[in-house]
């Protein structure tokens, strides 16, 4: 259900909204997570609504949060390198895979490399899944070090010449410096080879306003430049997406939705955000 | 980050206070306040505005003594803080065990909860207690969760029921059921029955969890939920209470810095109690919950015992032990042991989020804002791209390496020239220090720290040494209960 529907059913066929409208749009924002202070900015732009054209307005205020920056994955000019990041259980490896697997289905060639070297089976995981979707994965031994294990997959890469590599990495709580300064290391050591052209947090849709510090604190060590939003199967809304956007500038590039190879896709704001508004 | 209620409320209450008097309208405003604090912290819209209904009322019956009181913003804190540990705690409770063994915990919740590492660690906090637990490998969905289950389980010592491969081959009911039969059989007094994560919405999984339950029938299921949900929790704890039902929460990831707000709308919502908290990646990390750590959480207060705790862990460290022994030789302190005092500092995790869990930090607003974390991390880099004839003796540090450094550490030069001055500036006082026996406060500065904060490891001793003081307590199980904590 979108967002929205409530508020735009009480909206159509009046020319203003009347207060208790507004605390519709408020609850609905607020239970979607895009937190006191993004609801209270779109509220204020909302006072200026008029019935007919609500939808059409909507949509601008929500549009004019949302990132400029481009959706796409930026163009390498050698080997595409990904590096996939965030807190524990987001979904960092199923999506390192379903990328992968889009890739491969658009003619690249691609390879992963198994950089978390730390949860029990994360490797086998990431292998498990490399197997599923045809496309191989280099790893090191549990407990090596992630960045070895990025530097030589960053050799093999470039030596092979596919298209593109992405490094799965440990999960990690942004408030834990130590292993801030880890991932700060695996893009380092990496880029000693190729440069990295993406940093992808991944974000759990289910996330409430804590999001908001996770993308603050990996941008700042890494250099966040696109977001995945998982989980969008769920009942949860992802709305703390928008609140990253608006707050950091960082674009959504990805979205997942399901456990499956293919329940992956580009986003599209346009989709996404008529989705809020009118399902 | 630091906006948090108390701070707010301090604001509030000293204008207050200057008037002498509250009357309802200063209670209106106060209201508003924590509602967007409990918002900021994640709680359920439709449990905030209860919440707050609830406070107005106990607030508004509490004016005629508030007038007269001397300290209204403790009074109106203390009905809030009150409140909050009412619904976190109001049906503390522990595991039920069961009268013919063995007891059949289940766990259930969203993928990435925390379930599979969760279910290690439950079975080594029994294990510790002298039960025999047996972990079940109920996930046979996510690819590798058996593998990741064998290797917790090995790890803590307890044996893992696996018949099946999973990454989609096996039929987990039946493993649950052949799982209970093995137990009896061998004796276990407890199974934990890990299963795979699942929606809310996914109806076909949560038939299965219910195919699950029937088929076990658990004395305990208990919904693992991360700590970092959003306004989902609503939604999706009714989901799984309606669906395979549950008789108790475990929040895990609570090391983050995440408020944790939905324990407070899952424990009001459901009723039920929130039995454990998960707080880290190792299998120790794991303790009952605590409703008024978790109020004072929630209302971004401080939480004075988990920072006594994580201090401890991070200044109980080896290096701390080495750092002494080697100061006490007479060793010079180089840039090695200056990049070991950051790692430990950098375990003691996020220092903004350290020092928040003081009461009072509100007052040390614009300093705590002051220190950037970054800084740190930053450091790290740049001794981290040294050799290590560099970080022993940074006199040799040229331009060219210099220069190096930078490039290696993605920095400027002039961080890498900076870092070394701070660094020969915090080495000439530690030899000052060693002649003169003492740590000057100011050391701790120079090297970026706030005050009161930069000891690290070299002051680990002073920092521990109250917590080792005797007990006051005559009551020999009161002495060991402090001792333990
Ligand atoms: N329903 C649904 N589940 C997902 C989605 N993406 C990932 N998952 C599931 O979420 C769980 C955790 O996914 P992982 O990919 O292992 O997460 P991770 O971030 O790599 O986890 P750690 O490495 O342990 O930090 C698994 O059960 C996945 O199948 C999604 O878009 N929808
Ligand atoms: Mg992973």
């Amino acid at each position: 259900m979108g967002i929205f529907s409530k508020f735009v059913a009480k909206l159509k066929g009046q020319s203003t909204a009347d207060p208790l409208d507004w605390k519709v749009l408020e609850e609905e924002l607020l239970a979607a997570d895009l937190g006191p202070k993004l609801t209270a900015e779109i509220l204020k732009s909302a006072q200026g609504l008029k019935g007919d054209d609500a939808l059409t307005s909507l949509t601008q205020i929500l549009n004019s949060h949302l990132s400029g920056k481009s959706r796409a994955l930026s163009d390498a000019n050698t080997v595409g390198v990904v590096l996939v990041v965030g807190v524990n259980g987001t979904g960092k490896t199923t999506s390192a895979a379903k990328l992968a697997n889009l890739l491969k289905s658009s003619g690249f060639s691609v390879m992963l490399a198994a950089g978390d070297t730390f949860r029990a089976a994360a490797v086998d995981q990431l292998q498990t899944w490399g197997a599923r979707i045809g496309v191989s994965v280099i790893s090191g031994k549990n407990g090596a070090e992630p960045a070895a294990v990025a530097f030589d997959a960053a050799v093999a890469a470039k030596e092979s010449k596919c298209n593109f590599l992405i490094i799965d990495t440990a999960g990690r709580l942004h408030n834990k410096s130590d292993l801030m300064a880890e991932l700060g290391k695996v893009r380092r050591v990496v880029e000693k080879t190729l440069p990295i052209s993406e940093v992808l947090l991944v974000i759990d849709a289910t996330t409430g306003q804590n999001g908001i510090a996770q993308a603050k604190i990996f941008a700042e060590a890494v250099d966040v430049t696109g977001l995945i939003v998982t989980k969008l199967d769920g009942s949860a809304r992802g709305g703390v997406a928008l609140a990253i956007e608006s707050a950091l500038d960082i674009p959504i590039k990805f979205i997942g939705n399901g456990e499956g190879e293919r329940d992956f896709a580009p986003f599209e704001p346009g989709q996404y955000l008529s989705g809020l508004i009118n399902d | 980050m630091f906006d948090s209620l108390s701070t707010k409320l301090t604001g509030v209450f000293s204008s207050l206070r200057s008037r002498g008097k509250i009357n309802s309208s200063d209670i209106e405003n106060t209201c508003a306040d924590i509602r967007s604090a409990l918002l900021e912290s994640d709680v359920a819209l439709s449990v905030v505005d209860s919440f707050i209904d609830l406070i107005r009322e106990k607030a508004l019956a509490a004016l005629p003594n508030l007038q007269s009181g001397s300290n209204q913003a403790q009074a109106i804190f203390e009905i809030i803080n009150v409140e909050l540990i009412e619904i976190l705690g109001g049906a503390a409770r522990r595991i039920r065990f069961a009268k013919n063994p063995p007891t059949v915990i289940m766990l259930a919740g969203l993928q990435g909860a925390g379930k599979t590492t969760l279910a290690g660690k439950l079975a080594k906090f029994y294990l510790d207690q002298g039960d025999t637990p047996l972990l079940v490998a109920s996930d046979l969905q996510r690819p590798n969760a058996v593998t990741q289950l064998q290797v917790v389980g090995e790890s803590v010592g307890v044996p893992v029921f696996a018949p099946e491969p999973g990454n989609g081959v096996g039929d987990p009911v039946k493993v649950a059921e052949q799982a209970l039969v093995f137990a009896k059989s061998k004796l276990y007094n407890m199974i934990i029955v890990d299963t795979a994560g699942r929606l809310g919405v996914d109806q076909e999984l949560m038939q299965q969890a219910i195919d699950i339950r029937n088929a076990v029938k658990p004395d305990e299921i208990l919904f693992v939920v991360d700590a970092m949900i959003g306004q989902d929790s609503v939604r999706t704890a009714q989901a799984f209470q309606e669906g395979v039902g549950f008789d108790g929460v475990v929040l895990t990831k609570l090391d983050g810095d995440a408020r944790g707000g939905a324990a407070l709308s899952i424990a009001k919502l459901t009723g039920l109690p929130i039995m454990f908290s998960s707080n880290g990646e190792k299998l120790t990390d794991f303790d009952i919950f605590y409703p008024e750590r978790m109020a004072s959480r929630i209302l971004g207060m401080g939480d004075v015992a988990t920072l006594a705790e994580q201090a401890k862990k991070a200044l109980d460290t080896e290096s701390s032990a080495k750092m002494e022994e080697k100061f006490a030789r007479g060793d010079d302190f180089t840039l090695e042991d200056f990049l070991e005092q950051l790692e430990a500092m950098s375990k003691m995790g996020s220092m903004s989020k350290l020092l928040g869990m003081l009461p009072g930090a509100g007052a040390m607003k614009k300093q705590i804002e002051n220190f950037d974390e970054s800084e740190i991390v930053r450091t790290k880099s740049i001794v981290q791209s040294m050799t290590p004839l560099e970080r022993q003796d940074p006199k040799v540090l040229n331009g060219s390496r210099r220069a190096r450094i930078a490039l290696g550490a993605g920095r400027k030069v002039q961080d890498v020239n900076s870092l070394v001055d701070k660094f020969s500036a915090a080495q000439k006082m530690m030899r000052q220090m060693r002649n003169s026996g003492g740590m000057p406060p100011a050391m701790a500065q120079s090297m970026g720290m706030p005050a009161g904060m930069g000891a690290g490891p070299i002051s680990s001793r002073k920092s521990q040494a109250p917590a080792k003081k005797k007990s006051k307590s005559g009551n020999p199980a009161k002495r060991a209960a402090e001792e333990r904590g």
